[in-house]
Formats: C-alpha cells, structure tokens, sequence
C-alpha cells in the first residue's frame, strides 16, 4: 500500500490550515473528512477573523476551500474514521469505504452537536427535531416550538425563533439561565416566550413529525403540544475513534504546546483539543502550528 | 434535454449554500425555493421528502436530501 507522509482528518478551520502549509512544505498528503467546513460553515455572522469586518460562516469556509484547491489537495469527503491502528512505522486509517496508511497524523476532526439521549430524538430528527436553529428555524413559521439548554447557544435559538415561531418553551435543566445578560433580559422579556428551569426531557412524541415534548419537573412529568424542537445543548468532541491517546474529562484530545498528543507521531489541533478557548481564528492557528510540528517529527525520523 | 431542477432551501443554511455553489459549478440551472419566505414551498417540501431538514433537491422528481454530491451527479448524471 502506498504511504503518504501524513494524513489529516478532518477539514475544518484547523484540517484546511493545516493542510495549506502540508501543501506548500511539498509533502505528500491526504485529507480525510465528513465534510467541509466543520463548525464553521454552521456560524452566523462572524466578525472576528482577522481580515474580514464581517463575514458569514458560510462565506468563510468558501474562501477556506478556494485558497486549499489551489493547492490541488487531494480530500476525501464523506468519510467517516471508523479506526486507527498503529502498524510497525505507520498508521492505518480506516473509513468506511478505505483504508490508507501514513508516517503521521494530523487530527482535526472538531466537534459535533450534543444529543438528548432520549426515546424519540432519533426518530424525529428532521422530523420536527433539529441541532441547527439558523438553518432550519424559517420551517416553523408561526408553531409552537421547544428550544432546549440553558447556554448562550439556547438563548440564541430563542432570540431567532421570537421572530419566526407563534410560541416558545424554552426547556432548561438548571435553576438559571446563561450569562449573557443582553440575550438573557431579551428572552424573559418576551410574552411569546416561557421559560421552565429546573426541568428535563423525558421523550419525544409525533408520528410522522413531532406533536409532543415530555418533560419531568420535581418528578412530576408534563406534556407540552409543540411541532418543532431545537436542541441547543453544548458540543462533544469527535473524538471516539481513537481511544488510545489521552483525552481530559470532557473527552477533548489532550496537546502540548507543539501539538504532540501522548501517541509520538499523532497531533492533533482545533476544537477537538484540550486547547483554551474555541475560535476559528484559534484553530486555524494551531492548525498551522500542528502540521509544522508534524514537518518538525518527520525530519527527525530514520524512516525508510 | 436539460432536467427540472428545484433546490429547496433557506438563506441560512451552510448545506444550502454549499449544494448551489456546486450545482453553479456544474453549470446546473436550477430553481431556487426559498422556505424561508414562502410557507407554501415549505409545506410542498416537507410533503415531497416526509422530513423537514433543508436542503431538499428535486431532479425530475428524484428527491434527494441533504448536500449528498454522490447522489446529486448520479440523477443529473455528471
């Protein structure tokens, strides 16, 4: 099997860096990812990438795209990494459909929407259930709607949907409501909105599209009529398929300064570390600095 | 013979974006259906694909959902 030098998965802020300083130090490499864009293609308005006073996540993420094919990069998109195996001097990594082989690893593979866990979110999802309020909240024009969290994310749905929905419960699981004040006046303040804390879900109801939200208040359980539910409850890191390498409590990737992770040979960058604060402009930076490093290890090696 | 595209989508969503810059690449014509601002396109979506997340395209009547490339080039045969 062919050998590349490195493999970067994923093709967020940080794979998408990465991968245009792999191409310009002339190394011979393959990207690897379920899409393009990651988190950031989902951002709003984005007015904090250096360059750009205003520019939609969207947007961005064309401009990241442009810049990486001029390089000819090859990407494999739609794959999904179901494992990686650590062979003699190589790593194997293997997706649904293939499997390849390089000296290093670069992963990015950022994070992904926290599910309920609950009977029926499944089921529903798309059926009424959505993670994505700015995409999908224009489909509930004057409904009654569930946002559910308690975060600046939850608070946000609430504000987009005030504008498009006849009625929103928003379902938090704590005694009080995220920290930003602005949002959180704004929210409390609506008459179209009711805010229930200290309650969780308990199960999704429909048929072929959501009719009802169970949820349990001080053990005693209530079902609120709605045709759309926004999960708004915090991300996880995509981090799963590599279980040998060390993670912190919350499962993120753990890097040092240079992005070594505890594997020699594997670094990883972007949103699915340990690195402070969550930033486009942050993960592309350690993107670059990733796959720098990466050069860095490569050179040092007697590979054949 | 060219087919009947129709892409059913909202301004704000990165899949949507993302499907038309591909169709325009392609050189696809195809019929932007905006649910965002248009409640009766939104119900016809919804019945077409029996779900509610956009995109949704319909390639002469072959309904695809979501931004699936393999999918798309196959009915439009690219």
């Amino acid at each position: 099997m062919d050998t590349y030098d490195l493999i970067i998965i994923g093709a967020g802020p940080a794979g998408i860096t990465a991968a245009v300083y792999a191409a310009r130090k002339k190394m011979r490499f393959l990207m690897v990812s379920k899409d393009i864009g990651g988190q950031a293609a989902w951002s709003g308005d984005i007015e904090n990438y250096t360059g750009y006073q205003f520019i939609s996540g969207p947007e961005l993420v064309h401009k990241f795209e442009e810049h990486m094919r001029t390089y000819g990069i090859d990407v494999k998109e739609g794959e999904e990494i179901i494992g990686i195996q650590k062979l003699k001097d190589v790593f194997e990594v293997r997706t649904a459909k293939s499997v390849w082989q390089a000296k290093v690893l670069i992963i990015c593979s950022g994070k992904r929407s926290r599910e309920l866990g609950v009977p029926g979110e499944r089921e529903f999802r798309n059926r009424g259930l959505t993670y994505c309020a700015t995409c999908d909240g224009p489909l509930f024009s004057g409904k009654d709607v569930a946002v559910v969290g308690g975060g600046n994310s939850a608070l946000d749905a609430v504000l987009q949907m005030m504008r498009i929905a006849r009625k929103i419960y928003l379902i938090n699981n704590t005694a009080v409501l995220g920290e930003d004040a602005v949002m959180r006046e704004k929210v409390t303040a609506s008459a179209m909105v009711t805010v229930i804390n200290n309650a969780r879900v308990v199960s999704v109801l429909g048929d072929k599209m959501v009719r009802q939200i169970v949820i349990s208040r001080d053990a005693v359980q209530s079902v609120l009529d709605v045709q759309g539910i926004f999960v708004e409850i915090g991300l996880i890191p995509n981090s799963e398929f590599i279980p040998a390498i060390e993670k912190n409590h919350l499962g993120e990737i753990v890097v040092n300064k240079r992005n070594e992770t505890s594997v020699p040979g594997i670094f990883a960058a972007g949103d699915v570390t340990d690195v402070p604060e969550k930033q486009i402009i942050i993960a592309a930076g350690e993107g670059s600095k990733a796959c720098l490093s990466a050069f860095r290890y490569l050179a040092q090696q007697p590979f054949p | 013979m060219a087919k009947d595209v129709k892409v059913y989508s909202t301004p704000t969503c990165p899949y949507c974006v993302r499907v038309k810059q591909f169709l325009k690449d392609n050189n696809v014509v195809f019929q932007d259906m905006d649910v965002s601002v248009n409640q009766a396109m939104a119900a016809e979506m919804i019945s077409k694909s029996g779900q509610m997340g956009v995109p949704v395209l319909d390639i002469d009547g072959d309904i695809i959902v979501g931004f699936d490339k393999g999918k798309i080039q196959q009915s439009l045969g690219l």
